[in-house]
C-alpha cells in the first residue's frame, strides 16, 4: 500500500521563528492562549502595519461634503488619494486629494501660513460644509499650531475647521482611529435634533465600501427604524452634527469607532451596541440586537421576517457553492480582529476551514475569542510579516488567503487563491447578499483553473 | 459624468494648495531603486506608515510582493532620535531576512529630527550587527524636497557613492542608468545593448524582481537585480549612459567624479529620435557599428509612423507625469505630428521647461507647461476644460479627467493602479515606440468606431 508523502518543508518553512516573535504566534490547542500583542512592531521587521495618520484618514475620509486636507509633504496625501472605494450618494469632494505639499522652507520656517492660505483657497474653491486638517509626522516635529490656524480659519469662513491629530509616529493605526473620533466629536452636538423619532439609530464604523451602508440602512428602514447619521460611510456634516439626537449607536468593526460611541455615551448618554454585518449569523444578530434594544416585540418580528426573506433568497445559491468549497483551507489576516471573527464564521458556513488567523491590531481578548472560534491546530498571528505568512501558508497547505493589498501577490506567488476583504474590495460583502457575493468571489478564485497550471508548492532549497 | 464636478473652469492662482498631485514623495523612489539591487532589502527609516504606503503603492503598480523593512518610529524616537531604532533594525534584518545589502532611506520624520545615518551605520558595524561581507548603504530622501523621482535619483547616486570602485581591470563594460522606468523597459535596454554586442551593467535593474514568474514558491529575494559585484565594477566601465537627467544624471556625475568614468547624459529613449540619439551615443562611444537587425527594427517604427500619420495629425495631447518621461514624450508626440499642448509635472526643476521647449523645436507655440509646486492634475483639468484635448497620456489618476471629459487616455508613468502591461511591455526603444503608436491609434480609432454615426462607420482604416 502506498501512502502519500507528507508535504515537504520548502523554502520559507525552514525559517525558524524569530526569537522575539515567539509570543506573537500561537497554535491553538497547544496551550492556553496568551498572545503577546498590542506592541510596537519590532524595528527592522517587514511589518504589514500602517500608522496613526493612516487610521485617521481611512476613518474620516468618507465624509463627502467636507474637504480633507493633508498637512505635510506630498507623500501622505498622494498615497491616500481615493484608494478606498467609499461611495457617496452626493458630493464627491472626498475623492479629491488636497495637500499643503510642505517644502523645505516650510519645514524650516513653519507651515502655519501655508496651511492657512491653503485652507482659505480650498474653502473658497469648493464651499465645503466642514474641513478636516490631518497633521502628518513632520507637523508634530516642526510644532505648527494647527489648532490656532483652524480656529482663525473657522472664524473667517464660518464653517467647522477641525484638526485631526494624526502624526504618524504617535502610536498605531488604532490611535489614528481615536484621533478621528475625537475630531468627529467636535462636530457632534452642533445640530438641531428636533423631529428625530424614538426609533432611531446611528450607524458607526461602516464606510460604505461598494455601497454596503445603503444595504444596511435599507434593512433597518424595513424594520421601521430611522438612521440619523452614517458615520462615516456616505457621511454628511449636518447629519453628524445632529446625530446625538438618535437613541442608539450601532457600532460595527469595533476597532475604529468604539471610541466615538463611548464618547457619545459619556457626553450624551446614548448607549451603543457592537455588531458585524458580515455573514448571515452576524448580520442577523445585528438586526435582532437593535430590535432587542428598543424592547419592542413588533420590531423583533419584523427583523425575523426580513431575515427569513433575505436568507431564503441566498440560501439555495450558498448551498451550491458550499459543495464546491467544502474542505478547502483558508488563511485570514485582517486589520482589526473583529472582522476575523466574522470571516471565520462565514468560512465555516461555506464548509471551509480556517487554519491561519491573524490581525494587525488585535488584543489579548480578541485572540482568546479567535482561539475559541477556530479549531485546534489553527495558527494565530499578531502583526505578522511576509516570511511568517509564507511559511505558515505552505505548512498549513492553504487554498485561500483573505487579506489586503500587500498580501495579495504573496498568496498568488505561492499558487494560493485570494480574496480582498479589505478596503480595496469592489463588491459588497456585508449583509445577506454580501455573504453570497463573498462565496462567489471565493469560489471564483479558489476553483480557478489557473491553480492547476502552476507548480504549486515546488520543492526547492531555501533561497534565503 | 461628473466625478470631478468640483473642478471650476475659472483658474484662480493658487499659492499654497495642491489638489490632486502629479507627484509623490522621495522615499518611494528610493525604495524602488533599491529593489533593483540583487538580494537587497530596502529599509525605511521612519514611521511604519511611510513604509507601508510605499510598499502598497509599489505593489499596486507592479502587482508583485514588495519587501522593505521599517524602523517603526514611536514617540520616543521623535524626541531622542532614531538611532536605537536603526541599530535594532540592522541587527534584526541581517538576523531574520539575511540580505546581502540593506539600502536605508530616510523619511520626512527622520530628516527633520536630523538622524545621521552613516554615523549610526558605523556604530552598527562596531557592534557587530553587520555580518562579514554584508553591506549597508544609504541615501537621504527628505520628502519635502523634489519628488519621488528625486528619491530614485538619490538612491542610485548612493549606490555609486558606496559601491563603485576603480581597480586595475578594464573589462570593457558600459554602464546604463535607466532612470525610473518599468522592469520591461530595463529588460529592453539590456536587450538593445546585447544586440549591439556590448557588455553592460544596468543599474538599478528591477527586471526579474518586479516582474517575477509564478513558480509556486516565494523567493524573498528574486533572481534579478544588479549584483554587488556589478555595482562595484561600474567604476571600471568604459563609459556611462545616463538616461533621463532628472533620474540618472546625479549618479552618472558622481561616478565620473569618483571613478573617472565618462558619462553621456541622454533623454530617456522613448520615441524615434530619442532612441536614435541613445543608439548613436552608444555607437560612437563604443566605436561599434549598429547591427542591421537594429536598423531594420528602427525601419519598422518609421514605417508604422508613416502608414498612420494621417490619424496622428493635429491631435491635441495632454501629458502629465515625471519629467524624464515627459521630455521624451513631448518630442515623440510632435514627431508624430500631434500637438502636445499641456505638459504638467509635479516634480520641480527649472531645467524641465527649457528641455521640453528644446524638444518641441518651436513646433507647438500654444504649449502650456507647468511643473513644481501647484502644478497638479487639477490645473491640468482646468486647462482641459478651457480648451479640450484629444488624448491624455499619464498615470491612472488621469482617468477621472478622461471619464468626465470623454477624452481617451493612455496609461503611462507611475502609478498605474488599474491596468496591466506596463511591467511586461516596454515603451523604450524602437519596439517601445511601436507599442506607443499602437496604443495611441487604438485610443483614437476605437473612440471613432464607438462614436461615429451609423452611416459613417468605416470598415477599412
Ligand atoms: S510621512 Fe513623509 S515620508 Fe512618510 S509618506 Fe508622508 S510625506 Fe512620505
Amino acid at each position: 500500500m502506498t501512502t502519500t508523502p507528507p508535504i515537504p518543508n520548502s523554502n520559507s518553512s525552514d525559517i525558524s521563528l524569530l526569537e522575539d516573535r515567539r509570543g506573537s504566534v500561537h497554535e491553538t490547542g497547544e496551550a492556553p492562549v496568551d498572545m503577546r500583542c498590542g506592541l510596537a512592531s519590532l524595528a527592522g521587521a517587514v511589518s504589514q502595519r500602517a500608522c496613526v495618520f493612516c487610521g485617521s484618514r481611512v476613518v474620516l475620509y468618507p465624509v463627502a461634503d467636507a474637504v480633507h486636507i493633508v498637512h505635510g509633504p506630498i507623500g501622505c496625501a498622494a498615497y491616500t488619494w481615493d484608494i478606498r472605494g467609499s461611495l457617496s450618494s452626493g458630493p464627491e469632494l472626498h475623492r479629491l486629494s488636497f495637500s499643503t505639499d510642505l517644502r523645505e522652507r516650510d519645514v524650516i520656517y513653519g507651515g502655519e501660513n501655508k496651511l492657512k492660505a491653503a485652507l482659505l483657497e480650498l474653502i473658497d474653491l469648493h464651499k465645503p460644509n466642514a474641513a478636516f486638517i490631518y497633521s502628518t509626522c513632520i507637523v508634530g516635529i516642526i510644532g505648527d499650531d494647527v489648532e490656532a490656524v483652524c480656529r482663525s480659519v473657522s472664524a473667517e469662513t464660518g464653517i467647522p475647521v477641525i484638526p485631526v491629530h494624526s502624526e504618524g509616529f504617535k502610536g498605531s493605526k488604532k490611535d489614528g482611529y481615536s484621533a478621528a473620533c475625537n475630531a468627529l466629536m467636535r462636530l457632534v452636538g452642533n445640530g438641531d435634533t428636533t423631529g428625530i423619532p424614538h426609533l432611531s439609530i446611528n450607524i458607526l464604523g461602516d464606510f460604505n465600501l461598494a455601497g454596503e451602508i445603503w444595504m444596511i440602512k435599507e434593512y433597518y428602514r424595513r424594520m421601521g427604524i430611522d438612521v440619523i447619521a452614517t458615520v462615516t460611510g456616505d457621511g454628511r456634516v449636518a447629519d453628524i452634527q445632529r446625530c446625538h439626537g438618535a437613541s442608539l449607536n450601532v457600532v460595527q468593526c469595533s476597532g475604529s469607532m468604539i471610541h466615538l460611541a463611548k464618547a457619545m455615551e459619556e457626553k450624551y448618554g446614548i448607549p451603543f451596541i457592537r455588531v458585524s454585518y458580515f455573514g448571515i449569523e452576524d448580520m442577523s444578530r445585528a438586526l435582532y440586537d437593535v430590535a432587542e434594544h428598543f424592547e419592542d416585540a413588533s420590531l423583533n418580528a419584523k427583523a425575523a421576517t426580513l431575515i427569513q426573506e433575505e436568507v431564503a433568497v441566498v440560501m439555495p445559491h450558498l448551498r451550491e457553492l458550499r459543495e464546491k468549497l467544502k474542505g478547502k483551507r483558508a488563511a485570514v489576516y485582517t486589520g482589526g480582529a473583529f472582522k476575523a471573527f466574522s470571516l471565520v464564521r462565514s468560512l465555516r458556513l461555506l464548509g471551509m476551514k480556517t487554519v491561519i488567523a491573524g490581525s494587525q491590531t488585535g488584543n489579548k481578548a480578541d485572540y482568546q475569542e479567535l482561539a475559541e472560534l477556530c479549531e485546534p491546530g489553527t495558527v494565530l498571528l499578531d502583526d505578522t510579516n511576509p516570511l511568517e505568512l509564507a511559511k505558515y501558508m505552505q505548512e498549513k497547505d492553504v487554498d485561500l488567503f483573505i487579506g489586503g493589498v500587500k498580501e495579495r501577490p504573496i498568496a498568488y506567488k505561492l499558487g494560493v487563491a485570494f480574496c480582498d476583504h479589505n478596503h480595496e474590495r469592489k463588491i459588497a460583502l456585508a449583509g445577506f447578499v454580501g455573504l453570497l457575493n463573498f462565496a462567489k468571489e471565493v469560489d471564483a478564485s479558489v476553483n480557478s483553473p489557473i491553480w492547476n497550471l502552476v507548480p504549486r508548492r515546488r520543492k526547492t532549497e531555501p533561497t534565503i | 459624468m461628473t466625478l470631478l464636478r468640483h473642478t471650476s473652469t475659472d483658474i484662480k492662482p493658487r499659492k499654497a494648495l495642491t489638489v490632486n498631485a502629479a507627484k509623490t514623495c522621495q522615499p518611494v523612489g528610493a525604495m524602488y531603486a533599491a529593489l533593483g539591487i540583487h538580494r537587497c532589502l530596502p529599509h525605511s527609516h521612519g514611521s511604519q506608515g511611510c513604509c507601508s504606503y510605499h510598499r502598497s503603492a509599489l505593489t499596486r503598480h507592479y502587482k508583485e510582493p514588495v519587501m522593505a523593512a521599517t524602523s517603526s518610529f514611536t514617540e520616543g524616537a521623535s524626541v531622542f532620535g532614531g538611532q536605537a531604532n536603526l541599530l535594532k533594525s540592522i541587527e534584526t534584518i541581517f538576523d531574520v531576512y539575511a540580505p546581502d545589502i540593506i539600502a536605508v532611506h530616510t523619511t520626512c520624520l527622520s530628516e527633520t529630527i536630523g538622524d545621521d545615518i552613516p554615523q549610526i551605520v558605523s556604530k552598527a558595524t562596531d557592534k557587530g550587527f553587520v555580518p562579514e561581507g554584508k553591506l549597508v548603504i544609504h541615501c537621504n530622501t527628505p520628502s519635502y524636497i523634489g519628488s519621488h523621482v528625486t528619491g530614485f535619483s538619490n538612491m542610485v547616486m548612493g549606490m555609486v557613492k558606496y559601491l563603485s570602485q576603480t581597480t586595475e581591470n578594464t573589462p570593457g563594460t558600459f554602464n546604463v542608468i535607466p532612470g525610473w522606468v518599468e522592469p520591461s523597459d530595463m529588460r529592453e535596454l539590456k536587450r538593445l545593448m546585447s544586440v549591439m554586442d556590448l557588455k553592460t551593467i544596468l543599474f538599478p535593474d528591477t527586471s526579474d524582481v518586479m516582474d517575477t514568474p509564478l513558480n509556486g514558491d516565494r523567493e524573498f529575494y528574486p533572481e534579478g537585480g544588479t549584483t554587488l559585484e556589478e555595482l562595484k565594477a561600474t567604476g571600471d566601465s568604459s563609459a556611462t549612459f545616463a538616461l533621463g537627467s532628472f533620474a540618472s544624471k546625479a549618479a552618472a556625475d558622481a561616478l565620473t567624479k569618483k571613478c573617472n568614468v565618462p558619462a553621456e547624459i541622454l533623454d530617456l529613449p522613448i520615441g524615434l529620435r530619442a532612441t536614435d540619439r541613445f543608439i548613436d551615443a552608444v555607437r560612437t562611444t563604443a566605436g561599434i557599428e549598429v547591427p542591421n537587425s537594429l536598423t531594420r527594427e528602427r525601419g519598422r517604427l518609421v514605417d508604422l509612423m508613416s502608414d498612420m500619420h494621417q490619424y496622428f495629425h493635429g491631435k491635441r495631447v495632454a501629458l502629465v507625469g515625471d519629467p524624464d518621461q515627459l521630455i521624451a514624450l513631448s518630442e515623440f508626440c510632435a514627431d508624430l505630428d500631434m500637438r502636445p499642448v499641456y505638459i504638467v509635472s509635479g516634480t520641480p526643476g527649472k531645467a524641465f521647461e527649457t528641455k521640453v521647449l528644446e524638444r518641441l523645436e518651436e513646433r507647438i507655440p500654444e504649449v502650456k507647461i507647468a511643473n513644481g509646486s501647484n502644478a497638479d492634475m487639477y490645473l491640468l483639468h482646468q486647462w482641459i476644460k478651457q480648451e479640450a484635448v484629444d488624448l491624455i497620456i499619464g498615470n491612472t489618476y488621469c482617468k477621472y479627467i478622461s471619464r468626465d471629459e470623454n477624452i481617451p487616455m493612455i496609461r503611462h508613468g507611475f502609478p498605474i493602479l488599474d491596468r496591466v502591461g506596463h511591467s511586461l511591455f516596454p515603451t523604450v526603444g524602437y519596439m517601445g515606440g511601436m507599442r506607443l503608436c499602437e496604443k495611441i491609434l487604438e485610443a483614437f480609432l476605437s473612440k471613432l468606431d464607438r462614436e461615429s454615426p451609423d452611416e459613417k462607420v468605416e470598415l477599412v482604416m
